[in-house]
């Protein structure tokens, strides 16, 4: 909104980046905890060994416990057991306008798991892009969000003038903005193509629901002819309106394993108790980028193959490959390091950015910081530090709630919410340079605390025969390591600008009482 | 807040003109791109929704910073506008509009 190229994009990306910067760090933290997902479920139900779970037997008990559950159905669905989660997961709805139900199951008796009940890795992975909200409306904003960081990316490159030479530039300890611009452009150049790849295949993971106008004129809205014939689903047939019977679901498991040479991720009967019933077998994605996973659909009621999907063609491809990329479920160990760090990047891109902002508007002299200041300042620390103290409360309460507390996966997440507020009104109370410490040395202090009360708690310590969460509590340290410094950072801020207050001439520091 | 320049209420509307503009706009402008191009690819149906699809975030983001970048907001108006119109015209060409047919 200034004359020049240059000045309206470095406006545009300073408002853009703004007003969808404390959803973006959310949705970035725990978007890049979202890698680890299976690992945080598996940390969060301890109870859990491996189990070597038969594919065919689960999926037998599952249906089972399903036609207790709704035998009227629209749908169910079943997670079969995986090495890194060794539960049954169903699913059932009476309508896809939901809800829609789940349950966890036992793989040896098929009766609900008594371990802990929790969301696991899942709260987290949901939240990075439904923020806890109804669903659809978590989906649009975060998707509107996604949009405008694309857009400060873009007026950020333009605004930039030396980005390659800024790529090497950190001028330590010089002027506080200058300190924090530096750290912005380090952070959000070095990730770039991450930054840039991460929004825009992040919004092509919903482009059927952001994006449906192709759908629309191309297919008259007619979603499922569309993902039949790009290849993303088989082929499959309306109810006929009658009840029937249902025919082993393991026993077609069976046939698609023998078919694909693998069992099954997971299984989805639709109208289950119709004589028209389809059962959908539903394979990992094959080795390689794209997300696309191989289907073969089922008789329900004679167990015979109907269809199975496939001939994606190039476009359709594309589409999967960013879905792929975005998902990183193709990435072994290193590489899914590489993405978490560029994750940590990117929340560090969004957090400077909101603090610079402040910074840079931050009156001289004596003059009162504004209302919108003192609010951007408030939003600042209540999500920077915020959230990460949310999640390190959210792993406590999992340790420390009552394993069978009723309700006891809502506390959890009440837990989160509760400890995210709590630094919000701390932050809102306390004086902006003495807040910024103290939240990070709280984070700090809980992360270190989570490996501790895990060993207190479940006795799995890194040091006991067999421990299986050496890497979870390896992680802990570390980001409790890093809020530690952040904190010490933070914390010499105060002083420098104690010395130099102290430094100024009397006559100043009446002025500025 | 009394020391700064006070920021005039002229300023702020363009301001919300623009914000206005880039997001209905460039959505607008986006969503009858796709809808025209998954009908008038040379390509199979699906893949013509799909390619359509992929570069449909691509062109609100160009949009919206074009929105952002021109000298006003009338210019901007006109550059949101000569795109909508065009391809709105393409669609009720391509019979887009015509019932549930």
């Amino acid at each position: 909104m200034r004359q020049g190229l240059r000045q309206s994009m470095a406006w545009l990306h300073a408002w853009s980046g703004l007003v969808v910067g404390w959803v973006l760090f959310a949705v970035f933290v725990t978007g890049t905890a979202s890698y680890y997902k299976a690992e945080i479920s598996q940390w969060m139900r301890p109870e859990l060994g491996a189990v070597q779970a038969d594919p065919v037997r689960s999926a037998d008990l599952a249906a089972a416990f399903l036609k207790g559950k709704m035998p009227d159905a629209a749908g169910w669905y079943i997670e079969l057991p995986k090495p890194e989660e060794p539960l049954i997961t169903v699913h059932w709805w009476k309508s896809l306008e939901g809800p829609f139900h789940q349950a966890l199951l036992d793989p040896e008796t098929g009766a609900p798991t008594k371990a802990r009940a929790t969301k696991g890795g899942d709260f987290l992975y949901r939240f990075h892009f439904e923020l806890s909200m109804p669903p659809m409306l978590g989906r649009y904003i975060v998707g509107a969000c996604a949009l405008v960081m694309l857009v400060a990316l873009v007026s950020g490159i333009v605004t930039h003038r030396r980005i390659f030479a800024d790529f090497f530039t950190f001028r330590r300890g010089k002027a506080s903005q200058r300190n924090w611009l530096d750290a912005h452009n380090v952070t959000g150049v070095l990730a770039l193509p991450f930054h840039l790849m991460i929004a825009y295949t992040g919004l092509v993971t919903l482009a059927p629901m952001y994006m449906p106008w192709g759908v629309q004129t191309a297919y008259k809205g007619d979603e499922i002819r569309f993902f039949v014939e790009s290849g993303m689903m088989p082929e499959m047939r309306a109810p006929a309106g009658r009840p029937g019977e249902l025919a082993s679901v393991g026993a077609m498991v069976a046939t698609a394993t023998a078919r694909q040479g693998e069992a099954p991720e997971g299984i989805g009967i639709y109208n289950p108790g119709d004589a028209q019933a389809s059962v959908v077998a539903t394979f990992e994605e094959p080795h390689g980028l794209a997300h696309l996973h191989p289907q073969i659909a089922f008789d329900g009621a004679t167990g015979a193959v109907l269809a199975t999907n496939g001939g994606v063609r190039a476009a359709a491809t594309t589409s999967a490959v960013m879905v792929g990329i975005h998902e990183a479920h193709f990435a072994g160990p290193a590489l899914r390091v590489l993405f978490f760090l560029c994750g940590v990047l990117g929340a560090a891109t969004v957090a400077t950015g909101l603090v610079l902002w402040t910074v840079a508007r931050t009156p001289k002299g004596a003059r009162e910081a504004g209302l919108g200041l003192r609010l951007v300042r408030i939003l600042n620390l209540g999500t920077i530090a915020g959230l990460p103290v949310a999640v390190a409360a959210y792993f406590l309460a999992n340790r420390l709630l009552p394993v069978d507390l009723a309700a006891r996966a809502e506390w959890e997440v009440g837990a989160f919410f509760a400890a995210w507020l709590l630094v919000a009104l701390f932050g809102a109370a306390r004086a902006e340079a003495r807040a910024w410490p103290e939240a990070f040395a709280a984070a700090a202090l809980l992360f270190c605390a989570v490996p501790l009360v895990s060993a207190a708690t479940t006795g799995a310590h890194p040091f006991a025969a067999g421990a299986r969460f050496v890497g979870f509590d390896l992680a802990m340290l570390a980001l409790a390591a890093g809020f530690a410094f952040a904190a010490r950072k933070a914390g010499r801020g105060v002083l420098d600008t104690a010395r130099r207050r102290a430094a100024r001439t009397p006559a100043e520091e009446a002025f500025q009482a | 807040m009394s020391a700064r320049p006070i920021i005039g209420l002229r300023y702020r509307a363009a301001v919300l003109g623009r914000v206005l503009l880039a997001a209905l706009g460039g959505y607008a402008v986006a969503a009858l791109a796709t809808g025209l191009l998954s009908l008038v690819l040379p390509m199979p149906r699906s893949e013509a929704v799909v390619t359509a699809t992929l570069l449909s975030f691509a062109l609100m983001v160009a949009v919206v910073v074009a929105v952002f970048a021109v000298r006003s907001l009338g210019r901007a108006a006109l550059v949101v506008a000569g795109l909508a119109l065009p391809l709105g015209l393409g669609l009720w060409l391509a019979g887009a509009f015509a019932g549930a047919a």
